[in-house]
């Protein structure tokens, strides 16, 4: 099978420690996957070696089979802080991309951010400045600047962790129903068990020092509802406590 | 905020006041200490000859800011992108404020004769530090997060300074040339004390010399009105070219 995104035999040490040894990891064309551990396990250090950010100390990053290196246009990152340029209008913030890239590109994303303006909730915001806006309407701002790369996948750590619980819940919500519409083969770093269950199709349970693939979960279902993700507290439960039962395994 | 603006203001007049008695009812020579209100006669009555020496001075002044601006950017910039030239520079920009401009300008006369160029260095000189220290240490203090991700949408080492950390660094960057622009006025009359035909420093000694000390404060007067005139154009500059630093959310 061949798969959009591998990781294989990664390996990454900082400060003498381990963080990662030997970790493979596949993600499939248009697949939502969520990489679910406790905070400081590598989560956010994986999606910097993918983005390029940071060099592996071993092994490679595929992507459709061709090893990458370095920074890779395969990839658009989307950190938790919006990080959108407080100098820049919300326009010029989602065209991040294009502006980085020439005349052309930027057109491109300028026409693609207008169309996509509304669908963001965004229209009439243009002209704004980050200041001016909501902490939810910051971090949807800084959703469609990583969409309007021209990246195949999204690379997405902790998006919505530095918002309050009910902007969240919104964001989330928003996601849900954004999804199709983005078409896109993604990666969520996150340690919230309820937004794993409710955007992913794969759950993927990062543990240990070094850490590894503990476990993986498949969630078939294609109508995500808030319904449907209540009614989801069994496995809630059980992703909790395999995380708990480790941690607590790991600091005896 | 009404208070902000009454105390400084009910206290300057106060302290203007009791000036003004004391000149008066302990009968103090004017070749000692002159009454405000001689002092206000006097620049209004010396209005025109100010004013055109004004001139000379807001000119060297206006050139020194803007060379110690744009050679302090550049500086600043060159010190960020190659960290060992910061370490090997740095402690020499420190030692170069340890010397007092007042020494350093008879030998700029020496080199540079008695033109304009030794009173514009004269200000370059007091200018350029604050505005290199705060600069670099604007760009030194930039998000590293946002510099990782303009760098993942594969932006050049260019583009990294361009698109965030010279705008993140301009406030800093503004905050000392409010300063620079403080000091400069008095840079330009220190350069004019020592070697000069023209300008308020020289004026100021031309007065000074003839005991006329109501003219001296005069003098004073508009060098002050001239550093916060410098330092309320840099506030100005800044207020234009940040207009994001207006629109916050309500």
């Amino acid at each position: 099978m061949s798969f959009k995104l591998q990781t294989k035999g990664l390996s990454f040490a900082y400060e003498g420690k381990q963080i990662f040894r030997d970790l493979d990891l596949s993600v499939e064309e248009g697949e939502f996957v969520s990489l679910l551990g406790p905070s400081g396990c590598g989560k956010s250090t994986l999606l910097n070696i993918l983005t390029g950010i940071l060099p592996a100390d071993g092994g490679c990053v595929m992507v459709d089979g061709q090893e990458v290196q370095g920074l890779s246009p395969h990839f658009a990152y989307m950190p938790q802080q919006d990080l959108l340029l407080p100098w820049r209008t919300i326009l010029d913030n989602v065209c991040l991309y294009g502006r980085l890239h020439g005349k052309e590109a930027t057109e491109k994303a300028r026409e693609r951010a207008l169309a996509s303006m509304e669908l963001f909730g965004l229209k009439g915001y243009e002209s704004s400045y980050p200041s001016e806006l909501s902490g939810g309407m910051r971090q949807r701002a800084a959703f469609l600047r990583t969409a309007l790369c021209e990246a195949d996948i999204l690379l997405l750590d902790e998006p919505f962790g530095a918002l309050d619980v009910i902007t969240r819940g919104d964001m989330q919500d928003w996601l849900v129903g954004m999804r199709e519409a983005l078409g896109r083969t993604t990666l969520l770093v996150t340690h919230d068990i309820e937004e794993a269950i409710y955007l992913s199709d794969r759950i993927l349970i990062l543990q240990g020092s070094p850490a590894g693939i503990a476990r993986e979960i498949r969630l078939e279902e294609k109508q995500r509802s808030r319904e449907w993700l209540f009614a989801q507290r069994p496995l809630y439960s059980e992703i909790y406590y395999l995380l708990k039962g480790r941690e607590d395994s790991h600091v005896d | 905020m009404k208070q902000k603006f009454l105390l400084p203001t009910a206290l300057m007049v106060g302290l203007v006041a009791v000036w003004e008695l004391y000149v008066r009812l302990g009968g103090v020579p004017l070749y000692i200490l002159p009454a405000p209100s001689k002092v206000v006669a006097s620049l209004f009555e010396e209005s025109a000859t100010l004013a055109s020496h004004a001139v000379v001075t807001v000119g060297e002044t206006l050139l020194g800011l803007g060379i110690a601006a744009v050679a302090g950017i550049l500086l600043a910039i060159l010190m960020d992108a190659c960290p060992p030239f910061k370490t090997a520079i740095y402690p020499l920009l420190v030692v170069s404020q340890t010397i007092p401009v007042i020494v350093l300008a008879p030998i700029f006369i020496i080199y540079l004769g008695f033109g304009l160029a030794p009173k514009v260095l004269t200000v370059v000189l007091m200018c350029f530090f604050p505005i290199v220290v705060s600069f670099a240490d604007g760009m030194e203090q930039v998000d590293k997060k946002q510099i990782d991700l303009v760098r993942s949408f594969g932006a050049t080492r260019l583009q990294e300074y361009t698109f965030v950390k010279l705008p993140a660094a301009a406030p800093t960057l503004f905050s000392g040339l409010k300063v620079a622009a403080t000091y400069s006025i008095s840079g330009a009359v220190v350069g004019e004390w020592l070697a000069s035909d023209r300008g308020l420093g020289y004026y100021m000694l031309r007065v000074k010399n003839g005991y006329m000390l109501d003219k001296v404060f005069a003098c004073v007067l508009v060098v002050v009105l001239l550093s916060l005139l410098m330092n309320g154009l840099v506030k100005l500059a800044q207020h234009l070219c940040m207009p994001y630093e207006r629109k916050k959310r309500s």
